[in-house]
């Protein structure tokens, strides 16, 4: 197709992920406060708007008009910097997740993401987490704290060991799909099982899932694995001296980062878009979508269901389950899958 | 296009430039930070070849120096926090006897 | 001839040496490493220009991932602090910053004079076996390769990141008691 045609389909694509991904993490958080607050047998937000809907709204204006105080001996350009990018690398993994098949408009197909199809897609997002990283070492030195700065150590020494894992439990399902695009390893997931059960990675392959989910929880630092931040550990960890705007923009970093694996958890996990189709040519276009969104919605609420019900880690037994458990186990799976299908 | 040789010069800044951190910086992380730009002024050169005689050889030799690297890293950093604990400075001028 | 390329490869190769020229500069060492980690992103973008996509994400993922932030914790954890300028590192500004331009320059004269301006990727590959979709570099071409032809050096660098690994962590350890190992007890 043109070149304009592409570039301005690109940027109505980028501008309606992002305002999604915004609201979506907004919403995540009212979700996150009314069932931990349910669960711990209590209302949660409930006196702004209907069922407390408008509270991400007042938390945002809240955020604005908070003093933004910068301490006196930090080290300026990092300080100001490591929310960037914890906040930019955290909504960049967007760009290469599939959202469902291509729709074809005016004669041109587009894909419903916001680059082409990519053939290294994994690789890229492997690659942008790596980068996260940064974000949270460079905050936790930069303040000039001597909590902050091991907060910030810890957190990025944690992010470092399960990556490791993610990316050993994503090899599994390489080698059943044969291919790093994504959209590829979604169309290896369609058809049945015996009619009935849907040949989803996570009934093929749950040793992966279930490593899949622990680094998630470790690289995302959620209960149980969310010492650098806990309120009772090193004050507040890396995000101790940052106020008002800074501070949401490492809380949406956070929540974007769930997102963003939950995304992934459906695509190579949960089937992707695949699900029953139904109805008009319009709705069939839309259908996928909307399993799309249903199944990460799912997974965030697995998210916060644990956040509830598990207490956190301590920093040593941390460290011992990512390396002395997490990753034999995805060595394992790894050599048990590559066995199978050589066989 | 791209001739071989805008590649190669490139390869050849990055290089010159780790040369003259190497020879112009004191303290011994920094050092070590130049060494790693040398390595990968030799990795462009190395893909930038691979391109050029159409073989992908080249870019699996990128492969292991990347390997060799990150182990040399990680020794050399383990070495770096040794001298540190002993002798309390990063500054090479200052890391200049045999003995303690 | 202006074409994509050349305008990508020059936007790339002038971010990346200007992080270069920025980690000399740097009296900080924090800075040097931000600057490396820039000039490492920019050699990834280099190699996706020459059809390398593999090796570009492991540069990513590697190099500016876990080698450099190896680099950002040792600087955090030792408190580097800023340079001062001594007496070796006068001479050693005043000799060696010419003499590497100097020779970086004939080097440059030399390669440029004897080269052709062909386009570096003109040509047909040699692997006919590519994959309708992917460029040489994917790594459903590298990795037969790496396991096939490159299986010994692929062998040898895993034994070498084992001894890394063991080495680095002896070396980094601190010493468990006063005055060295226990002596054995003879009587």
């Amino acid at each position: 197709m043109p070149i304009w045609i592409y570039i301005l389909a690109s940027v109505i694509k980028s501008a309606i992920v992002l305002l999604v991904l915004l609201t979506a993490v907004a919403y995540t958080v009212w979700l996150e406060r009314k069932v931990v607050g349910r669960m711990q047998n209590r209302w949660g937000p409930t006196r702004v708007g209907p069922f407390g809907l408008l509270q991400p709204a007042a938390d945002g204006i809240k955020f604005l008009f908070k003093e933004d105080l910068t301490p006196p001996h930090v080290y300026k350009p990092l300080f100001l910097a490591a929310p960037l990018i914890a906040v930019v690398f955290a909504l960049t993994s967007i760009a290469v997740i599939p959202f469902g098949n291509s729709i074809t408009l005016f004669g041109y197909s587009f894909p419903l993401q916001i680059t082409t199809d990519v053939n290294t897609g994994l690789l890229l997002i492997l690659g942008v987490t790596s980068i996260g990283v940064y974000g949270v070492a460079l905050a936790g030195w930069s303040s000039n704290n001597k909590y902050s700065l091991l907060g910030g150590l810890r957190a990025s020494a944690q992010m470092v060991s399960y990556e490791i894992s993610l990316g050993l439990s994503l090899v599994g399902v390489l080698i059943l799909a044969g291919s790093f695009s994504l959209t590829d390893i979604v169309h290896a997931q369609q058809g049945h099982f015996w009619g009935f059960i849907p040949h989803w990675n996570i009934f093929v392959q749950p040793v992966a899932f279930f490593c899949y989910l622990m680094a998630a929880y470790a690289e995302t630092n959620r209960i149980p694995f969310d010492l650098p931040e806990a309120e009772t550990e090193l004050v507040a960890g890396y995000h101790t001296e940052y106020s008002a705007m800074k501070f949401a923009m490492f809380f949406m970093a956070e929540y974007a980062n769930m997102i963003t694996v939950g995304c992934l958890a459906t695509l190579l996990f949960l089937g992707g878009w695949n699900g029953p189709i139904f109805g008009p040519a319009i709705v069939q276009a839309l259908l996928p979508v909307l399993w799309f969104c249903a199944k990460v919605f799912v997974f965030l609420f697995i998210y916060i269901w644990v956040r509830g019900t598990l207490p956190r880690f301590r920093y040593d037994q941390l460290m011992a389950f990512g390396w002395k458990f997490l990753l034999p186990l995805a060595l394992v799976n790894l050599i048990a899958t590559a066995i199978a299908v050589a066989w | 296009m791209v001739p071989l040789s805008y590649y190669l010069v490139l390869s050849g800044i990055l290089f010159a430039c780790g040369v003259t951190g190497f020879l112009i910086k004191r303290n011994i992380i920094t050092i070590f930070m130049s060494i790693e730009l040398m390595l990968n002024g030799v990795n462009l050169s190395f893909v930038a070849f691979a391109a050029h005689w159409h073989t992908l050889s080249g870019q699996v030799f990128v492969f292991f120096v990347m390997v060799v690297a990150a182990a040399e890293a990680a020794v050399g950093l383990a070495i770096i926090i040794s001298v540190y604990r002993t002798r309390e400075t990063l500054n090479v001028d200052q890391v200049n006897l045999l003995k303690l | 001839m202006i074409s994509v390329h050349l305008v990508l490869f020059l936007v790339f190769g002038a971010i990346a040496v200007a992080g270069a020229v920025n980690l000399l500069v740097q009296r900080h060492p924090i800075n040097s490493a931000l600057s490396l980690i820039a000039v490492m992103a920019a050699l990834a973008g280099e190699y996706l220009l020459l059809g390398a996509e593999f090796v570009a994400a492991v540069q990513v993922i590697v190099y500016a991932g876990a080698i450099m932030v190896l680099f950002v914790f040792t600087i955090m954890l030792l408190n580097a602090g800023e340079e001062e300028r001594t007496q070796g590192s006068r001479v050693a500004f005043m000799f060696g910053i010419p003499g590497m331009l100097l020779g970086s320059l004939l080097v440059a004269w030399v390669v440029l004079k004897h080269s052709g301006t062909e386009a570096v990727n003109a040509g047909v590959w040699d692997s006919a076996s590519i994959p309708a979709r992917s460029v040489p570099g994917s790594p459903e071409t590298i990795g037969p390769l790496l396991f096939h032809e490159f299986l010994l050096p692929f062998e040898i660098t895993s034994i070498l990141i084992l001894v890394a690994i063991m080495g680095a962590v002896v070396l980094a350890s601190r010493p468990t008691a006063p005055g060295g190992p226990p002596q054995k007890v003879k009587d």
